[in-house]
């Protein structure tokens, strides 16, 4: 069964089990690898991804739901990496080890599209199911409210 | 040179069972390498070591004076990064320190991550040593290409080298205002003879123009657009990825096996059982069936379907609530004696008052973001990995012996690590997937799910602390007792269940006291799983119970925890091996004349965190602080948390400051974000993590049962402050971590009057 799908704008054919996650079409057959693998369950938010603009966690999110729909990676946020979270995250030093901030960037993406001022507890709401090991949420919050144009404290 | 530090593998039980990975020395500073005849060496970057830079850069014409620097002919300075980079900014710290000493622009510095290859030396990431370990040598590099840069210049010029400086990627001569560019002299400079290393001057500090300031992390925009390549995303033509169903219980192996429906799953196309390991583990394979798939979902997908009967081994009896009476028990009964000073016994014995308490902190598991992953390629009798791994020798090392190779048939490339903590150390999925290629005679990708992550780990250590304290009748403390019981990590290389000196440096040893009689003692504990070193160590169990067990003798006092804590440290002083008790510190590898225990210095870390915390408030408005104090990594730091309960009845902690000496810093905000991190990174040890066993197999398997903190639990603002100093560099990574949990237990018994003696806090609190 082929699946279209319209990734980064760019319209896609999936021949693949109807049934396999997103987050492995992504890696594995299409080699976008900026989403990652952190747990298979929805619990850490590695692989948060855009899905007609609505976070979804893509781990847990089968290829056939995103057929005639659009999804959005890291790798498509921006042509060059400019939008104003990845600019705010390289600015305030955000990542540590990195592999969690795509996912976290998506995230903040998406609640900046629905809440262009969030506040703390906003923030902490909507990023709530990304988990970052090297522990860099104080930065993250900081530099969500950056690109939001807000000040920091 | 003889005061340049001796770089030993970070473990002391490593060095012990010859497993040492890297030199003693830098072979590259030998005096009688340095005379060697520098034409063919110099110029070229490789063959050897390799890296992973492109071939063209490897020979391009130019200076070579070592395996970390490379000026060309067109100017661009190629500067190795030899340690891995996790998180903690190595690649934006210590290529600038090279950088500073050749006087090169950062503009023009292109930076190269190593091989896995002996001739950069100790390449162990681990132990927070990357800079603290090498600080000088690495200067040195630097230094070394400086001179011979200058010297040419010099020799065109007919001037002496004296007159003539290095900075922004030139040579001046300071009389004539003549400039020579790098790239102008490189190739001269390339046909001198390297220096001898007690020729080559380091620049007086105020010269390092960037170290010590903010500093731009390296690669933070590949980390923000998704192009940063960790191990996970690498990939090869015609590989496939394995997925592997591993013994549940440590020492079990395969009893028998039915593939036939994995195989019939679309996509898998081999399974493939691997050899059960043999004790001592050590990076061995855990044995298992592996099922090689298309794609990771098939792997998946087909291990699934595999049926197994797996045969449970020895440590099937193993169950953490036993243990955890066994561990009480043996710090109940004297142990041996590794520290003492004055008649503790006699003076506990009369004693006005006696104070005891024990601790437990439980099994913990590393679970970086990325879980392990390693992908192999072997063809014509040699192999190649790419793996996330913070030991790329030890990696080589591994996968040869898998093999049966020599280490020269086998490279090991480094990607990111996404995540490290100690974990990444070990080799065994980097051993796992260079067996699996030779066998499927295809590229492997071994992938492991967060499940195989969380029930294969190297734990770290279960433990049990009894301390006891003797009270004169003014309340001062005229005995200390430290007992100490823990499976230590040498068991996981044969050793004996009997913790090492490397061991008990970690807060034990160690910990300077103003108390006439001390007495520490190690008792047996055996262990029923892979043990391996998290970020911090023993230190963690360490500084939970001596810390809080101090906050207890304040409060049986009914005095300031800060207070009582100066008075336990006592007046600044260094701490000498006669005065602590001891015949030898390990001391992190490094001399105590350099690397003192130095009571003064955590005296002024405490002085400094409760000012900034203005601990004279601390218990107002629904908040509590907390307050503990470590010396790890050769670095001191103390921490004050702010705990509240929240509406719901939470125990949260909103606020946190640390004081951290480290010497002398290269990069402060990397300082700064390792010791945020820390912060988060105790709080999920004090709040959340456990693993537990039953049956020898642990009862968690990912993030719903093993929970880490959550961006919601983080403090509103965590305050970092370096003390500024010129000394020896200290570790980074992990001294940030082992005074978090007791700052947190000390601020909850303030804010609630209960005492938390057993981690984490979810045991008996709401959090």
């Amino acid at each position: 069964m082929s699946i279209r799908v319209r990734i980064n704008g760019v319209d896609r054919e999936l021949d693949v089990d109807p049934e396999m996650p997103l987050l492995w079409a992504l890696r594995d057959v299409l080699g976008l690898t900026g989403t990652k693998y952190g747990c298979g369950q929805a619990l850490c938010g590695a692989c948060t991804i855009h899905l007609d603009g609505q976070v979804v966690r893509a781990c847990v999110t089968p290829v056939r739901r995103a057929d005639g729909h659009s999804v959005t990676t890291i790798e498509g946020l921006s042509p060059d990496g400019s939008h104003p979270l990845q600019r705010a995250w390289v600015d305030l030093g955000v990542p540590q080890c990195g592999f969690c901030q795509a996912g976290q960037i998506m995230t903040a993406a998406a609640l900046l599209a629905k809440k262009p001022k969030p506040t703390d507890a906003e923030i902490d709401q909507s990023l709530g199911g990304n988990l970052c090991r090297c522990g860099t949420y104080t930065r993250i919050r900081a530099a969500v409210k950056k690109a939001a144009g807000q000040p920091e404290e | 040179m003889s005061k340049r530090p001796m770089l030993i593998a970070r473990r002391s039980f490593l060095a012990g069972l010859n497993l040492s990975v890297g030199g003693l020395a830098l072979g590259f500073f030998s005096d009688a390498e340095a005379q060697k005849p520098t034409s063919e060496p110099s110029g070229r970057l490789g063959p050897k070591p390799q890296t992973s830079s492109s071939v063209e850069e490897k020979s391009a014409p130019g200076l070579n004076p070592n395996v970390f620097v490379h000026v060309a002919a067109e100017g661009l300075v190629t500067i190795v990064c030899h340690r891995s980079e996790m998180g903690q900014g190595i690649r934006s710290s210590l290529p600038v320190l090279i950088a500073d000493e050749l006087g090169a622009d950062m503009a023009r510095v292109k930076i190269v991550q190593a091989d896995g290859d002996k001739a950069y030396g100790d390449q162990n990431t681990d132990g927070s040593n990357s800079v603290r370990g090498i600080y000088e040598d690495m200067r040195r590099v630097g230094a070394t290409a400086r001179v011979m840069l200058v010297a040419a210049a010099a020799k065109r010029w007919k001037v002496k080298p004296e007159d003539c400086e290095a900075r922004d990627h030139a040579v001046f001569h300071r009389r004539s205002q003549r400039t020579l560019g790098f790239g102008e002299l490189a190739v001269e400079a390339g046909k001198l003879a390297v220096p001898k290393p007690s020729e080559v001057r380091l620049r007086p500090k105020s010269e390092l123009r960037r170290v010590g300031k903010p500093l731009p992390l390296l690669d933070g925009p590949a980390y923000v657009n998704g192009s940063a390549i960790f191990g996970a995303d690498f990939r090869l033509p015609g590989m496939l990825t394995a997925v592997i169903a591993r013994p549940p219980v440590v020492g079990g192996r395969v009893a028998r096996y039915d593939a036939n429906r994995a195989l019939a799953v679309p996509g898998v196309k081999r399974v493939i059982e691997l050899p059960a390991p043999k004790p001592p583990y050590i990076f061995q394979p855990w044995g298992g069936i592996a099922v090689l798939a298309e794609n990771t979902w098939a792997a998946m997908r087909g291990r699934a379907a595999l049926d197994i009967t797996w045969d449970a081994g020895e440590n099937a009896a193993y169950d953490s609530e036993t243990y955890h009476q066994t561990l009480i028990e043996a710090v109940r009964a004297p142990g041996t004696v590794i520290r003492n000073v004055g008649d503790t016994e006699g003076a506990l014995a009369k004693a006005a008052r006696v104070i005891e308490a024990e601790y437990h902190v439980p099994h913990l598991a590393h679970v970086p973001m990325e879980p392990p992953v390693a992908v192999a390629r072997f063809e014509g009798g040699t192999c190649e990995v790419w793996a996330p791994t913070q030991n790329p020798q030890a990696a080589r090392t591994e996968a040869a012996r898998v093999l049966g190779l020599p280490e020269e048939k086998v490279q090991v490339h480094v990607t990111f690590l996404g995540g490290g903590f100690g974990r990444k150390s070990k080799a065994d999925f980097v051993s796992e997937a260079s067996w699996l290629a030779r066998e499927a005679g295809v590229p492997v990708r071994v992938q492991w799910t967060r499940e195989d992550d969380v029930q294969h780990d190297y734990f770290h250590s279960v433990s049990a602390q009894r301390l006891s304290a003797g009270l004169d009748e003014g309340g001062k403390v005229i005995a200390w007792r430290h007992r100490t019981a823990f499976p230590p990590i040498g068991t996981l290389f044969g050793g004996p269940p009997r913790p090492g000196d490397g061991d008990l440096q970690q807060g034990v040893k160690d910990l300077a006291l103003a108390v006439p009689n001390v007495r520490a003692e190690a008792c047996e504990a055996k262990a029923h799983v892979r043990i391996g070193w998290l970020r911090s160590v023993y230190n963690i169990f360490h500084a939970f119970s001596v810390n809080s067990f101090i906050d207890e003798l304040a409060h049986a006092r009914g005095e300031d925890p800060r207070d009582v804590r100066l008075e336990l440290i006592g007046p600044p002083r260094v701490a000498t091996l006669k005065e602590l008790g001891i015949e030898k510190l390990e001391n992190y590898g490094m001399s105590v004349e350099e690397h003192p225990v130095d009571a003064g210095r955590l005296r002024r870390v405490v002085e400094r965190v409760t000012e900034l915390s203005r601990w004279s408030d601390r218990k107002k408005d629904g908040r509590a602080l907390g307050l503990a104090a470590h010396r790890s990594f050769l670095t001191y730091v103390a921490v004050v948390v702010s705990v509240v309960r929240n509406p719901s009845g939470k125990i949260a902690v909103d606020e946190a400051w640390v004081v951290v000496d480290a010497g002398t810093v290269i990069n402060p905000d990397r300082v700064r974000s390792q010791m945020e991190g820390s912060v988060i990174f105790g709080m999920s040890i004090a709040m959340h993590g456990a693993i537990t066993m039953k049956g020898g197999v642990p009862q968690q398997s990912n993030f719903h049962d093993y929970r880490l903190v959550r961006i919601r639990e983080a403090p509103r603002k965590i305050h970092v402050d370096i003390v500024a100093s010129e000394g020896a560099p200290g570790g980074i990574g992990e001294p940030g971590v082992p005074p978090v949990a007791p700052a947190i237990a000390n601020a909850i018994f303030a804010l609630t009057g209960q005492r938390i003696r057993e981690l984490p806090l979810s045991r008996t609190l709401q959090v």
